[in-house]
């Protein structure tokens, strides 16, 4: 990584650290921190399903664990919420580890991975749902102390500002996975998994890191979005709406690229709000639009649209 | 265990019947599998829409859902038919992670229409025999599951006739087992992949027809049985038609166990549980069958 390499993401960091000083509208700020805990989400997956070609269908099991553990150790055991966050990564990235390990040494690829791993995040949305620590169905609620110690903040845009640079910390992190040897071998198992086996790639500890690393980083964006709205179920945490989230804003925005899931999560956002705004609120329709543009995307690869205008003007 | 037999019997009895109707489900999900080799994640949001279709014909017209069941069946074939072939045969181009995705973003385009048009409300149908039963031994059945149970072995039976006995069953047979070897003697795969999806699509609407009676429509109501389906198809071996029916007979068996003994709300986790289990702990059946 030289200089060169960061600078794209030092002008996100210098762009993102400026909104605040410009827009003062809560709706817009809360439209940008929500935007970049999708991507924060999302980018985690890009780790494992991007570079590493195993699509996950249930993110949702490591966004549900970092964005509940963070709240139930300052809930029911008065933990600081900045330890209590750094639990839920960590917790995180321990059940994306047991899940790969089940997963993968099982030799579970492509559609079978994909089941498997939703079929997890529903086991934890049913235990979450009817479990006391996490709170049942009447969901948990953090106190509402905002106090820079407490990891909540008075005002909106600073919180923007912590969202803002978790995302660039994920993408110097993805950025250094990217020219590090695990990222090399990574793309290796996933364009031909025999052939890197063959090279003597341990297939399974790559992937195994692949998806702790992964796991974190999704765990990362629940634990914010514990802190910054304050309130869980086991619908929100684990939910099916984050997996599909954590999936789309990749495969949108340039799956195994490091800006991939901020570009995906940005323009899948603000088509949603666009298409708010024309059709007035009706619900399910902005997930309407973000059903087109994922079959859209998958049948015109935007890596191939330059070709396709080129053949077009001929 | 606590229970008295009778119970016990009743709950197993019970499970059976909608277990078939679950495996009416699953038989649509596994018959894609066995022929295009992908797995379709749009099957619940197709069973939702069907659900809803079926609602709409008794709730708007004062159509009987077991009237209507044939005349959906002829609809969603139509659907899946040209789903098949104007959406995920050329979006996907012939990638499983493609399929996947496309599947998928089909799926959240139907369920959310669902949303847009019938808002959340859980609507259901007001039908004279929804809390019928009939006695059977000591065990009291619910009347709308016997008839689902008895129509799902009629729709088995006329399936196998199907693809046994008339040239089109021949074919599929022949696209699902070489897909070049078919194209090759002049065999149009492209349409019989469309013709099998279309199929699959006409079974979940004759589950859709059976399943109202009894259940609740919502616009996710779809994600729960797919789960179930996507277990038994896991279970009875990707592909196969028996498999899928004797896969729902025992996963409807458990689902009503573990609803007697853990209670409403942990009662899908045995379901999961031997989803995860089998998945894990038999990987090598599984991609022996797809490969």
């Amino acid at each position: 990584m030289t200089g060169r390499d960061l600078l794209p993401i030092a002008a996100f960091a210098l762009i993102a650290a400026c909104v605040p000083l410009f827009v003062t509208s809560n709706v817009v700020l809360n439209f940008l921190v929500f935007t970049l805990i999708i991507a924060l989400a999302a980018q985690g997956w890009n780790l494992l399903g991007g570079y590493g070609g195993q699509y996950s269908f249930g993110h949702a099991a490591f966004f549900g664990t970092g964005a509940y553990l963070t709240a139930i150790l300052q809930v029911r055991f008065g933990m600081n919420a900045y330890p209590a966050f750094a639990a839920g990564i960590a917790l995180a990235a321990l059940v994306g580890l047991a899940i790969g390990f089940m997963a993968f040494r099982s030799g579970l690829r492509g559609s079978y991975f994909a089941l498997v791993t939703l079929a997890f995040a529903e086991v934890f949305r049913v235990l979450a749902n009817a479990s006391e620590v996490t709170g049942g169905a009447a969901g948990i609620l953090i106190r509402l102390r905002a106090d820079p110690l407490n990891f909540q903040f008075a005002e909106r845009g600073t919180f923007l500002w912590v969202a803002a640079a978790l995302v660039t910390l994920a993408l110097v992190a993805t950025l250094a996975l990217e020219r590090s040897r695990l990222g090399a071998q990574l793309v290796a198992v996933r364009e031909n998994e025999a052939a890197a086996q063959a090279l003597g790639v341990d297939v399974l500890a790559v992937k195994l890191r692949a998806i702790v690393l992964s796991a974190g980083m999704t765990g990362a964006a629940g634990g914010l979005y514990a802190q910054y709205f304050l309130y869980l179920d086991a619908q929100i945490a684990y939910g099916t709406w984050i997996s599909v989230e954590a999936l789309l804003a990749p495969i949108v925005g340039g799956a195994g690229t490091v800006f991939g899931p901020v570009l995906g999560a940005v323009i899948l956002h603000g088509l949603a709000e666009a298409t708010k705004t024309i059709a007035g609120r009706i619900p399910g329709i902005d997930l309407v639009v973000f059903g087109i543009v994922l079959i859209l995307v998958v049948r015109f690869p935007p890596r191939d649209i330059p070709g396709l205008l080129k053949r077009w003007r001929r | 265990m606590g229970f008295p037999p009778e119970i016990i019997l009743e709950a197993v009895l019970n499970g059976l019947l909608t277990g078939a109707v679950y495996g009416l489900v699953a038989l649509g999900l596994t018959l894609v599998y066995g022929v295009l080799h992908i797995i379709n994640f749009a099957h619940g949001a197709l069973l939702t829409a069907a659900m809803y279709a079926a609602y709409v014909a008794r709730a708007s017209f004062g159509v009987d859902p077991y009237v209507a069941a044939l005349p959906l069946a002829a609809l969603f074939f139509g659907v899946g038919y040209l789903v098949q072939r104007l959406v995920i045969g050329p979006a996907s181009r012939g990638k499983d992670e493609n399929i996947l995705l496309v599947t998928l973003g089909l799926s959240i385009i139907i369920e959310n229409l669902m949303l847009a048009v019938f808002r959340s409300d859980t609507r259901s149908i007001d039908v004279p025999y929804a809390m019928e039963v009939i006695e059977f031994g000591p065990a009291l059945l619910s009347y709308p599951r016997v008839i689902g149970f008895g129509a799902t072995i009629l729709v088995g039976i006329a399936l196998f006739v199907l693809m046994r006995f008339t040239a089109t069953g021949k074919a599929i047979r022949a696209v699902a087992k070489e897909r070049t070897g078919a194209a090759l003697v002049g065999i149009d795969v492209a349409h019989i992949y469309a013709v099998t999806f279309g199929i699959g699509t006409a079974c979940l609407a004759i589950s859709a027809a059976l399943l109202l009676p009894s259940f609740y429509v919502s616009p996710r109501v779809g994600n729960a049985f797919v789960l179930v389906a996507f277990t038994i198809v896991v279970l009875g071996g990707m592909g196969s038609v028996v498999g899928a029916l004797v896969g729902g007979l025992v996963i409807g068996v458990v689902e009503s166990l573990s609803g007697l003994y853990l209670g409403e709300s942990l009662g899908q986790i045995g379901i999961f549980l031997i989803f995860i289990l089998v998945l894990l702990v038999r990987p090598t059946g599984l991609f022996g069958a797809r490969a």
